[in-house]
This record gives structure tokens, sequence and C-alpha cells, in this order.
């Protein structure tokens, strides 16, 4: 398998580190992963995206022109984006700041409130994390339980914000 | 045990695990990691970390650090680097070894700071002045990166050379999963008996210079630098063959950009086009050999070379193929990267599909 | 019979390619004396600079690195960092220092680098040929100031010392004049006191030594003399700029 996945939306709101979270659950399920973010002027406030690609075998190009995830955190994001998306894949749009609806019928478009359910989560900056878990459970790629494991690992100093962070990735889960 | 890691960060422990001691550097987009990364380490194993006052300083610090027989290296970004070009040339007249980080970003002039390989020229062909080169690596993966420099400094001692490891800002930002090889151990590394530790008196007293005045002296000089070229040329030259034993379209590309064309091969091979790659792992010495005769083999139709450039690495295929086949190019530039079906729609338009 | 002068063991054989009446002749022998009087044989590092004095590494009998125009404190850095126990110097001219070298020094200085950079103010430019230096007096003529130096096109002379005196890094500045015995003769205690400071770990310290360039300008060795006398240090008062030891 190989599973190419662009993440987009504002400086801020956890795009980059979604991506992270896809990329080490990866080396932990014994997978090939490279995770390019884009550092251009945009990082300061704009947009900001990172492109993952999810390999059995050894990542040959790490850029993406034709994604088969698409997780668009904000307008302008999908805008840029969906109209890559390859033929029968996946949009998971945060609809808390997406309104618009993707006006294509060769994907599958999974609208998600992230926002509110990260506010149900007790956080309102785990909204990456819902959507994380909105993302393992469609992708299939990885367990709740690895994801979850890696939530715990890399929160490890600060641990008052871990509760927040695997109710996000439960609710996110249960919200596909 | 594999650890992912951003290049940069990688690289830079790589370095240290290599046996580097003294780094000097000054901040430049998108290398800035290498320093950062460094100002923590460097301490904690009893090294010199310095943020020079500029790139001139850095390279000059060094010369100095490496001159008074240390591992020091320096990194830095393509504006960074042509600044540095005068000491690179003092350090390569001198006979000095240190390891170059180059994480190449897009020019001419302040450019930006997005991914680019528009800088072979200046590490290929000495970019500064005078008759000299530096073993050049263009590792196309974090890992390749990482082992490239770990042995970097070795190289550099045993020629007494610069080494440059010539990525791009993809290589410096990307997050793959990499294994850090063990510390060296500096005590066996060889005796610097040419190095000026300030023990030195009479006859005993070592200099290191790069200013020779006579006219035949430096003539020997020369001649000496390029014998060490030659010996690097016999015995670092180093290339990936990427399906290139069928291959009637051979793409030549190095770097990241080599990843994207892999792609692009097995692309193109699934749509029946027989692709292959030749990947040069030094960009100096060149493989000229392997792709001459590539170029020699008779089902060989034509080669593509694929750059982040207005075209710097064909002017070298061409060489190399010495017009035995078409040897066309594509690039972008400007920070703007090719995906493979890029590299794939440019080979099936040549080939009329 | 008593010997009463030799030359200092820290200086090699080889002989000075220096015109006659150059002041570098003595800078060179007071440095060597400081050097070999510290007990500092077997432990210097000295860096030579682009000039006249390129070839400075011919002459100190220790280490010796030359480097590129202007870097000598930045490859003083580089290796005083990887051998701190060593004593390291800087020789350098006008032009390498106050011209294409001010960011190194300025920033060596800042540092408080532990180096000791002896400086040799001319006011000339004499390895390319007498052409103007950052220090060359007003109206002063050089083969690149025809009409004499003016401020409109010019600029004023660059006071090192002064200058440096106003960082927190250096732990001695100090100006001298090397254009009477007398003179000399302070000069070399104060070259003692910057490699003691650096022996003691204090930080940088920097010995400014007006000097004479009879070639280039265009004067006898007397004459060149009188000059620095009378007009450089006019213009480049002679003195202690800083001395952390004397705050205290």
């Amino acid at each position: 398998m190989e599973e190419k996945i662009i993440i987009a939306g504002f400086g801020g709101q956890g795009v980059l580190s979604l991506g992270q979270f896809i990329a080490y659950a990866a080396i932990a399920d014994g997978k090939e992963v490279t995770w390019l973010p884009s550092y251009g002027p945009e990082m300061r406030g704009g947009t900001s995206n990172c492109s993952v690609v999810v390999s059995d075998e050894k990542v040959a190009s790490p850029i993406i022109a034709n994604p088969d995830y698409l997780i668009a955190m904000n307008k302008p994001s999908l805008y840029k984006f969906q109209n890559k998306v390859k033929t029968g894949g996946t949009i998971i749009v945060n609809s808390s700041l997406i309104a618009d609806k993707v006006e294509r019928d060769d994907i599958k478009v999974v609208y998600l409130d992230a926002g509110a359910l990260a506010l149900q989560a007790g956080n309102p900056k785990t909204a990456n994390i819902v959507v994380l878990g909105a993302y393992i459970k469609l992708s299939g790629l990885f367990t709740q339980e690895l994801v979850a494991k890696m939530i715990q690992e890399k929160f490890a100093a600060k641990p008052k914000v871990i509760p927040a962070n695997l109710k996000a990735l439960e609710l996110g889960t249960h919200a596909v | 045990m594999k650890k992912l890691m951003k290049g940069n960060e990688a690289i830079a422990e790589a370095a240290v695990r290599g046996g580097c001691r003294a780094f000097f550097g000054y901040p430049i987009t998108p290398q800035n990691e290498i320093p950062e990364y460094l100002s923590r380490r460097m301490p904690e194993v009893g090294g010199v970390f310095i943020q020079a006052e500029s790139e001139v300083s850095a390279i000059n610090m060094v010369y100095g650090a490496a001159g008074a027989g240390a591992r020091a290296m320096t990194s830095s970004s393509s504006p960074g680097i042509s600044l540095k070009q005068e000491g690179i040339s003092y350090i390569s007249g001198a006979e000095l070894p240190c390891v170059i980080v180059n994480i190449v970003r897009a020019g001419p002039g302040l450019g930006g700071i997005l991914p680019a390989q528009s800088d072979y020229f200046q590490s290929v062909k000495g970019g500064g002045h005078g008759d000299y080169h530096m073993l050049v690596f263009a590792p196309e993966s974090v890992q390749e990166a990482v082992d490239l420099i770990y042995n970097a400094f070795d190289k550099a001692d045993q020629y007494r050379s610069p080494v440059m490891i010539l990525g791009d800002g993809m290589l410096g930002q990307i997050m793959e999963a990499v294994e850090i090889p063990p510390m060296k151990d500096p005590t066996t590394f060889p005796k610097k008996e040419w190095a000026t530790d300030g023990t030195g008196v009479g006859e005993g007293r070592r200099i290191v210079n790069s200013l020779y005045i006579e006219p035949d002296v430096l003539e020997k000089v020369n001649q000496k630098l390029a014998a060490t070229y030659a010996e690097m040329a016999a015995n670092e030259t180093a290339y990936e063959a990427y399906k290139t034993d069928d291959a009637e379209v051979v793409l030549t590309a190095y770097g990241t950009v080599a990843r994207i064309c892999k792609s692009a091969v097995n692309m193109l091979r699934a749509k029946g086009v027989k692709a292959g790659l030749l990947r040069p792992i030094t960009l100096y010495p060149f493989p000229s050999d392997a792709i001459a005769k590539v170029a020699a083999e008779p089902q060989v139709k034509r080669f593509l070379t694929v750059e982040l450039s207005m075209g710097q690495m064909v002017e070298d295929v061409r060489l190399a193929v010495n017009g035995a086949k078409p040897v066309d190019f594509y690039g972008r530039t400007g920070g703007c990267v090719m995906s493979p079906e890029d590299v794939m729609n440019v080979i099936l338009e040549k080939e009329g599909k | 019979m008593a010997t009463v002068f030799k030359k200092s063991k820290m200086l090699t054989d080889t002989k000075f390619h220096y015109c006659p009446g150059c002041t570098h002749g003595i800078a060179h022998r007071l440095v060597a004396e400081a050097l070999e009087e510290l007990g500092c044989e077997g432990k210097t590092i000295g860096i030579a600079p682009v000039g006249c004095s390129v070839f400075a590494y011919n002459y100190f009998n220790c280490d010796m690195q030359q480097v590129a125009h202007g870097r000598a404190p930045a490859a003083a850095t580089g290796a005083k960092r990887v051998h701190p126990d060593k004593v390291v110097f800087a020789y350098q001219g006008d032009g390498d220092l106050a011209s294409i070298g001010t960011a190194e020094i300025v920033h060596a200085a800042a540092r408080g680098e532990n180096i000791t950079v002896i400086f040799i103010n001319n006011a000339i430019y004499g390895m390319t040929g007498g052409q103007m230096a950052p220090t060359t007096l007003l109206g002063q003529k050089t083969t690149t100031s025809q009409y004499g130096r003016t401020v409109p096109l010019n600029g004023n002379p660059i006071k090192v010392c002064e200058m440096l005196s106003t960082l927190d890094g250096p732990s001695y500045i100090a100006r001298c004049s090397l254009a009477d015995p007398a003179s000399v003769l302070k000069a070399k205690k104060a070259i003692i006191k910057g490699f003691k400071n650096q022996l003691e770990g204090k930080g940088f310290t920097l010995i400014e030594l007006l000097s004479t360039c009879p070639t280039n300008m265009g004067l006898t060795p007397l004459a060149a003399l009188d000059y620095v006398k009378n007009d450089m240090s006019k213009i480049f008062p002679l003195g202690v700029f800083k001395d952390i030891d004397a705050i205290k």
C-alpha cells in the first residue's frame, strides 16, 4: 500500500502536528513514511500544509500531486487542494470553519464539526486530534489504540492535556 | 532503532556522531535547525559552537579551528555559501579538512527560501577563486544524508580537503525514519601532525598557509591538489543505477529530485515506457564513466536530466554522454518543485505517447 | 663577555623582508620577546594577516596560520576555542583590521574572545603600494587620495582603540608608538600585559602600535618616525583605553 495525505489549514490549527502524528503512528506500525512541511512565508499566520506519504516500501517521491486524502481545516486550503484529490479519494472538511460543500461526485467527502467536538472533548485546541481520529477510522491504516499510545508518548511532558486529546481522538473516530 | 527526525536535525546529530566538535555558523533559512540543534548538542559533547557575526567569519573560524586540528564544520544556504566561497578557496589552498553543509534555496540574489538545486555550479566547479574542487555528496534522503555526513569528516581528513553535503530545502525540512549510527571514538581518529595545535617550535613548527609567491611552487601545489582530486575520482565516485538495465529512457537527477524521478520511472513503466534513473551520489567527482557506459547501451534512446534549476548538472551529463544520445533537460526553479506526474508527462511527450 | 642583547628565541632565523626603516621588525621583536618572557614557547598559535606582514608566519617561532584578508580574529577564534589552553595572537595591519575586517575585530572584541591582537597602524596600505587606509590622516596624500584625504570624500580616520573600548568584552586596549626608544619600551609593557591577560583568561586584548611606512609615506626612516610622533599621535593619542584591572 501507499497512501498520500495532504493536511492544510491556518498556522496554529495544528496541521503540521496532525501530520506528524500520522508519521509517528506509521513508524510505530512498521511502515515507511515521509512528512514534508510547507515552510514558505505562509508559515507566519497564513495557510500551512504538510504532505505525508505512508507506504509499505521505501517512499520515493515525498511530493504529492494527487493525494488519496485531503484534510482541509480551513476554506482557502479546501479550494487550493480539492481538485487535486485523486478519483476515489477522500476529503475531510472541517465544517466548523467551512460552510461550503465540495462539488465533486467522484470522491468521498466527510464533513466534520471538529471545533464543536473539540469543545466537547474539553479543549478547543484538540480539533486537529478530532480530525486525526476521523482520518484513522476512514483510512483504516492504524488502530485507535496505537494512535492513543502515540498521543500519550508525545504529550508525556504535558500530562494535563492528555485526557482531552484522548477524548478528542475517540470523538473523531466515532463521528465518521 | 529507527527514529522520526527532521533532515536538518538528523544531519546535525550525525555530524556529532561522526566526530565533529566545532561548529561555526550564521542563521539563514532553510538550514536553521542545524545550528539550533548544535547550540544545544555541542556543549554536551565538549564541543565548540559559535554563532558567528557573518558567514564570512563563520568559514574563517572553521579555517582557524580546522587548521588547529579540530573536526570542524559550518552549514548555510545558498547566499551564505556564496559569502563563504572565499574562505572555502583558502581552506582548499591550505589543504584543511572540514565539512560544509549547503541546504540550497532558490536564487539568484536573495531569491526565495524554497528548495532549489541552483548551487550545482558553485558546489562542483570550485565556487571561489583558483583551481580547486571538493568532494560533493548529494543525499536523496535523510538516512543517506546521515550516512554521508557521518563519514564526511573521515574523508575530509583523508584527503585534507573540504567536503560538501549538498541538500536542498526539502531535505532539510522533511521528516523520515532514520537510524543514527553510534558515536565515533575521537581517540581513534588519525593524528594531524600538520595541525597548528600550538606545540610547534623550531623545525617542528607547523604553518597553515595558502600563499605561494613563487610561481613554480604554486604550480606544484596545484598539481598536488589535482592529484588529490584524481584520487577522489578513483575512490569516491558514487551513483545509484535505478532500473537502468533495460531502460530505453534514462533520467538523471540528484538529491530529492531523484526520488521524484524514481516515482516517475515506476509510473512510466506502468504505462509501458522502459524508464530508468541514474542518480549521482557524488556530484564531484561526477560519475561520468557510469553515464557514458549507459549511453553506449544500444537500447538507450535518450536521456532526460531533471533539476530544480535552469540546467546546471545537465552540462556534465552532456559531457559524459558526449553526443552518443540526445540529452534533454527539464527543470523547475524559484522554489517550484515538479511532481512525478510532471516528469512522466515530459517523457511521454518526447516519446510521442 | 656578558651578552647584553640577543634575538628572542620566539623568532626564527629567517631574514625579515620588510623595507629599511619599517617598524614591523620592532613590532615582531616585541611580540616575540613578550611571548618568550611569559614562557609561551611551545604553546602559541599565531595568525598572520594579508598585508605587509603576510609573511609573519616565516618569522615567529611558533605554529602559524596565514589567513584571508581581514579574517584573522575569526581564524584566531576558531583556533583558540579548540585550544583554549594555548596562547593565540592575531597580527594585523590597518587595512586588514580597520577596513575589510571591521566586522571580525568588533565581534571578536564583543565576545571577549580570549586572544591578543597586535594592530599595526601606519596610516597607509603598504603591500599594495601606498593606497589610502581607514586610518589615513586628513590631508594625507596617498596613491588613492592624490589631493589628500578629505572628509566629504573619504570621511574621518577610524580610531580603533576608542571604538573597541566602548565594548564590554575587551579586558585591555592600549595604543602605543614605535617612534622612539622610550615608546618602544612602553609598547613592550603593553604587549606583555595583553598576553598576560590572555594567560589569566581575562578576555580580549588589543595593542595598537603606531608605525611607519617610509617607503609609501615617501619619507626617510627618521622623517617617518617624526611623522608618527608629531602628526599621527595627535589624531591617535597614546594611552590605555580599557583596562579591567584599573577599574577595580
